[in-house]
């Protein structure tokens, strides 16, 4: 089973799919991704699928759980860089990824991370 | 792997990598007859979605993946068979949000809405079989 790397740069935590994930691999990413967090502090989590060819519902679930594991450590998550034709299958397929935050690519994901991080910055962490 | 016309080519489906396999599989034959990028991403989406359930729900079993020439269209026909435990409830396991296991029970319903048909026959203790077409335009 190949692995995802996860490579942090500041307080984000990003995540290029570069593979042809299969099922294991989603289930390890998600795990790698709580432990990385937990042990960084990382504010933010930027999942980059401008590779991936396919969101199928079991790779489309799992931007879900991460964006809810990433909050439970009061962490953001943004999945960037869905291609066009995922885009049209997902909506088709039924999986409207509803509460998962995305931006068309990485700098605009990043700034939303950013942004977010600020605003918290001002009221608190646990004020969120 | 070149495919020729309507000779289909069969893939075991007993792990998590082999539903890997099936989708290129699938995304070869359908570059090969030159579908849309997006009818492409569609059919591949749905073979995924039916890989697994073959796996997971099928307890494992095989694809069977070819081209099709019917009154000058030129398609995709991607099967999918298992000898699991069956359906026992078609219209059911067809609804959206149905599920009997992992997943978000979108796996058939959606399959379904990303092909151009699609037929499904099972039988409770023998084992189900899901046929999809996807038509070049």
């Amino acid at each position: 089973m190949e692995r995802v790397p996860i490579l942090k740069i500041g307080g984000v935590l990003l995540v290029s799919i570069q593979i042809d994930l299969q099922d294991q691999s989603v289930l390890a990413l998600q795990e790698d991704l709580a432990e990385r967090i937990s042990a960084t502090g990382a504010h933010g989590v930027v999942i980059d699928i401008s590779a991936v060819e396919i969101v199928d519902s079991f790779i489309g679930r799992m931007f879900a759980t991460i964006a809810s594991i990433s909050r439970l450590f009061d962490a953001d998550t943004v999945v960037v860089g869905m291609r066009p034709a995922v885009a049209i299958t997902l909506v088709e397929l039924g999986l409207t990824l509803g509460g998962v935050r995305t931006a068309l690519d990485l700098e605009r994901g990043m700034k939303i991370l950013e942004t977010l991080g600020r605003d918290r910055g001002r009221t608190g962490r646990e004020a969120r | 792997m070149t495919p020729r016309p309507d000779e289909p080519e069969e893939l075991p489906i007993r792990a998590d990598d082999d539903v890997v396999r099936v989708r290129q599989l699938v995304r070869t034959y359908a570059q090969q007859v030159k579908l849309s990028l997006v009818d492409q991403t569609k059919l591949v989406t749905a073979a995924s979605e039916l890989a697994r359930n073959t796996l997971v729900y099928g307890g494992g079993g095989f694809a069977r993946v070819g081209t099709t020439t019917v009154d000058g269209r030129t398609g995709i026909r991607a099967s999918f068979h298992d000898e699991g435990p069956g359906i026992p409830d078609l219209s059911l396991a067809l609804a959206d949000g149905w599920s009997s296991g992992k997943g978000m029970g979108l796996g058939l319903s959606g399959a379904r809405r990303l092909v151009d048909e699609f037929d499904l026959d099972t039988a409770v203790g023998r084992g189900t079989v899901v046929t999809v077409v996807k038509w070049k335009r």
